[in-house]
């Protein structure tokens, strides 16, 4: 039982282009993998939000102020407006167009980093501290798990602008580009949700 | 190595591909290697150094209990132990090995040079040793986790439990569930994105469906638990209080996302062994697993069931009535495609020409012992008998027969199953038997009393117990056979490193095995083929007449993969795959520093993130000439 058929070549793979975009791309499916995992993350923290809010007579806990609408406000009309121009960057990195993805990743970066400012501001206003009461404490979870994922996408985005600057750029960055670009959609998307969990819900109900 | 390696040219594409894949000489190759196999390997040889070391502390806890009002082991050493010993098998031992197993064998059963993420593999298995020397450099310094697998709060919260064992547990978690998280990506990718052209999802091997449902499984539970330990260091740390009834906190809602990780972790163990199972049984029954379809659909359905099961960990926490019956409904009903499977083995190796070699005595042994762990299961899943039964010995029976006959006996029977195609030699097959018997008959002389010790109510987790409760002959009993299975355990080892010396020679395809890792040399050359296979039927190896078709096309002087489509694994492009590299082992060390910083102080999420960045900068650098347009590009020639 050792021995092995001989091998015949059937065909040739030599013709295949060396590189791809969207859902053809293997490291497309690697981010999707990633958003799957925090996307899991964000769903079980906004359960056990709503595990502690079902355990609680009075939500925000008594005494508890209801969380301010203005910076957070603010900070969600900037992320939402920032899916725009990540869109074009997303429709240039697929026309392959060096000169408007670089300008559209840096364009992000500012873009980024502004809307890190206004988290901050936002951040600055959540009330109470962490450690009063269980309320406070899923809410700051909430905040930090998203903001850790703005400051990730920023980081990765602003590397990534300074790498299209000062090289030639192949195929595969531009796919890069656009999982980066899908990535960020997904940051924003992942957004919407929580901002209702954290900042109407307890409004309306 | 093809068969007309004579001809010159086949030699050489052979030397050449060897030259593009192989790794740097010595230890600086050791360090940089991205081949899966290397790094599967490493992994699993650390897996089972672990499981001998846990083995270890279940042979010190079987003597402590082997008569009543021993005191050779204080409560303290006690609790120890089986913090110690669960913590390692569940985490350090059961789920790695199963994925190292996988990451060893996908790439080379669907007939790739590696998998999609190589860097990915080696960060994982850093960050896995990570793990390992979070929760043994404490125990061997004197500070132990001693709260259990699962450290519940208010126990575990930071007004029971000061000092940082209940921390280093935690963050041994999260090691060990970055680097599962990571190869579960990678496996995904790899099945889902890589399969060679012809292997159509419906001509899949049970195995590659058994390893891509796993993996799925590990993404949607292993954030459960990442979720709740930070969650727990927090409430020790800066005074969050989740857990914390006093502020509105609930201490319920860590065993709610504990068991929503924990339950669907058992199968997530428990899977890839239904995957060695079915390619042991289809080799050694000489025919195609009996009901494919079937055996699909009941793997789904358990990877689905068991995300609907975890409450059934908490009957005794009082919990609505309706809520226990439904939890009771659900984890019976997984029984239902468990036993489908089993019909389906049992019905292959009926209806085949059995040979039972060393493996198949394994999925023998497999069936027995897990037919008893699953009927056991079925009762405590009754909420007002599991009411009785939790917390004693019963349940102590029931999770080993479910998990070691499960989930090790089948490993076992995959490491001697793959052994060869591993290492170029055939295990003893006399010394595969010697060793078999003493860890199937050990294992059940051991753990079979527990039911009866059970049901007479003797406790978990408590160090002794008195003569008037008339348990010490059952004891007894239990604790010889730890020793006759850890004999065994000692044979399998020695058959192991002996045969690595003194073994048959293997040759490519010792057992006539059906699937694509036998259509390459033993031990695979570092790309693994020199040609991409072309799949015609589920059991390729068998079906083919005079020849094997294979495809050429990849390169030969860089490092190149073949990504096909989804479901019909059609060619599609040739991708870049990274070489060796540094990046991820200094990766693996800016995140320890993270995690073991944040034990301390909350403020190592911030300046840790510097040396986490760094080398991820360097890792995804891309290497491409200097830009030639823009205001940066290169201005001198």
């Amino acid at each position: 039982m050792t021995g092995m058929l001989p091998e015949r070549i059937v065909g040739d793979l030599g013709g295949l282009p060396e590189s791809a975009d969207g859902s053809r791309s293997i490291v497309w499916w690697g981010n999707i993998g990633f958003m799957l995992i925090e996307g899991t993350a964000f769903a079980l923290a906004a359960g056990a939000y709503l595990y502690l809010r079902s355990e609680s007579p009075h939500w925000p806990a008594s005494g508890d102020p209801l969380p301010s609408l203005m910076w957070s406000g603010i900070f969600t009309i900037g992320l939402l407006l920032s899916e725009l121009p990540n869109i074009w960057v997303t429709k240039q990195a697929k026309a392959k167009d060096a000169g408007r993805v670089r300008i559209g990743v840096l364009l992000m970066t500012i873009l980024g980093l502004v809307l890190l400012v206004l988290r901050g501001f936002e951040i600055s206003v959540l009330a109470p501290r962490w450690d009063h009461d269980a309320y406070s404490s899923v809410l700051w979870l909430l905040m930090i798990l998203h903001t850790s994922h703005v400051v990730t996408d920023l980081g990765d985005t602003a590397v990534q602008a300074a790498w299209l600057y000062t090289h030639r750029i192949g195929d595969d960055q531009f796919a890069d580009v656009e999982d980066n670009c899908n990535y960020w959609t997904f940051v924003v998307v992942a957004w919407i949700p929580i901002y209702a969990l954290l900042y109407w819900a307890p409004r309306l109900g | 190595m093809t068969a007309d390696a004579e001809t010159p040219t086949a030699a050489e594409r052979h030397r050449r591909l060897v030259e593009t894949w192989g790794d740097a000489p010595g230890f600086w190759g050791f360090l940089t290697t991205v081949d899966p196999k290397r790094i599967a390997g490493r992994y699993i040889l650390t897996a089972m150094l672990l499981l001998f070391l846990a083995g270890m502390l279940a042979v010190d806890m079987r003597l402590q209990l082997a008569q009543p009002d021993m005191h050779r082991m204080g409560p303290q050493a006690y609790d120890e132990s089986f913090s110690l010993h669960g913590s390692t098998m569940l985490f350090l031992v059961s789920v790695p090995v199963m994925e190292a197993m996988a990451m060893w064998l996908v790439p080379l059963m669907v007939g790739q040079r590696t998998m999609a993420f190589p860097r990915l593999n080696a960060f994982s298995y850093w960050l896995y040793l990570g793990g390992v020397l979070m929760l043994w450099i404490p125990h061997a310094l004197g500070f132990t986790p001693d709260l259990g697998w699962f450290e519940y709060p208010p126990l575990s919260g930071p007004g029971y439990a000061p000092g940082h064992r209940v921390d280093v547990w935690a963050q041994m978690i999260t090691f060990t569930e970055v680097a599962a998280l990571s190869i579960s990506v990678n496996l995904v990718a790899t099945i889902l994105k890589m399969r060679p052209p012809g292997m159509t999802l419906a001509r899949m091997p049970l195995f590659l469906w058994a390893m891509l449902i796993a993996s799925l499984m590990t993404l949607f539970a292993l954030p459960s638990i990442m979720l709740v330990t930070s969650m727990l260091i927090s409430d020790r740390l800066v005074a969050t209080q989740f857990f914390a009834p006093a502020a509105g906190g609930d201490a319920l809602l860590f065993q709610h996302l504990f068991w929503f990780f924990g339950h669907p972790e058992v199968y997530i163990i428990f899977i890839p062994a239904l995957g060695f199972v079915s390619a042991i049984v289809e080799t050694f029954s000489r025919r195609t697993v009996f009901g494919h379809v079937p055996m699909v659909i009941s793997m789904l359905s358990i990877a689905l069931l068991a995300f609907g099961l975890w409450v059934h960990h908490m009957f005794a926490v009082g919990l609505p009535k309706l809520g226990n019956a439904f939890y009771t409904a659900a984890s019976m009903a997984i029984a239902l495609p468990a036993g489908i499977q089993i019909f389906c083995w049992i019905a292959t190796i009926w209806s085949g020409k059995p040979q039972f070699r060393t493996p198949l005595l394994w999925v023998l042994g497999f069936i027995a012992t897990f037919v008893i762990g699953g009927l056991s299961g079925v009762m405590t899943a009754s909420a007002p008998l599991d009411l009785q039964l939790t917390d004693t010995y019963f349940v102590v029976a029931h999770l080993h027969y479910v998990l070691v006959g499960g989930a090790l006996f089948p490993l076992f029977g995959a490491f001697c199953y793959w052994y060869p195609k591993g290492t170029g030699r055939l295990m003893s097959e006399r010394w595969g038997v010697v060793a078999f018997a003493l860890i199937f008959i050990g294992f059940n002389v051991s753990f079979m009393p527990m039911h009866i010790l059970g049901l007479e109510g003797m406790p978990r987790r408590v160090y002794t117990y008195g003569p008037e409760m008339h348990w010490g002959m059952l004891n007894l009993i239990a604790t010889l056979g730890t020793f006759i299975s850890t004999a065994g355990g000692l044979v399998f080892v020695a058959n192991a490193l002996m045969s690595y010396y003194r073994g048959e020679v293997a040759g490519a395809d010792p057992w006539g095995g059906p699937s694509l890792e036998w259509a390459t040399d033993s031990p695979p050359p570092p790309h693994n083929f020199d040609n991409t296979p072309f799949i015609d039927s589920a059991v390729p190896l068998w079906t083919a007449k005079d020849h094997r078709p294979v495809l050429s096309g990849l390169s030969l002087d860089r490092r190149q993969v073949l990504v096909t489509s989804v479901v019909d694994a059609l060619p599609e492009y040739r991708q870049r795959s990274p070489g060796a590299s540094i990046w991820p082992l200094v990766a693996a060390l800016g995140v320890s520093i993270l995690f073991v910083g944040s034990i301390f102080t909350p403020w190592a999420l911030v300046w840790g993130a510097v040396p986490v960045a760094i080398p991820l900068i360097g890792w995804f650098w891309p290497q491409r000439p200097r830009a030639t347009t823009g205001p940066l590009r290169k201005r001198s020639a």
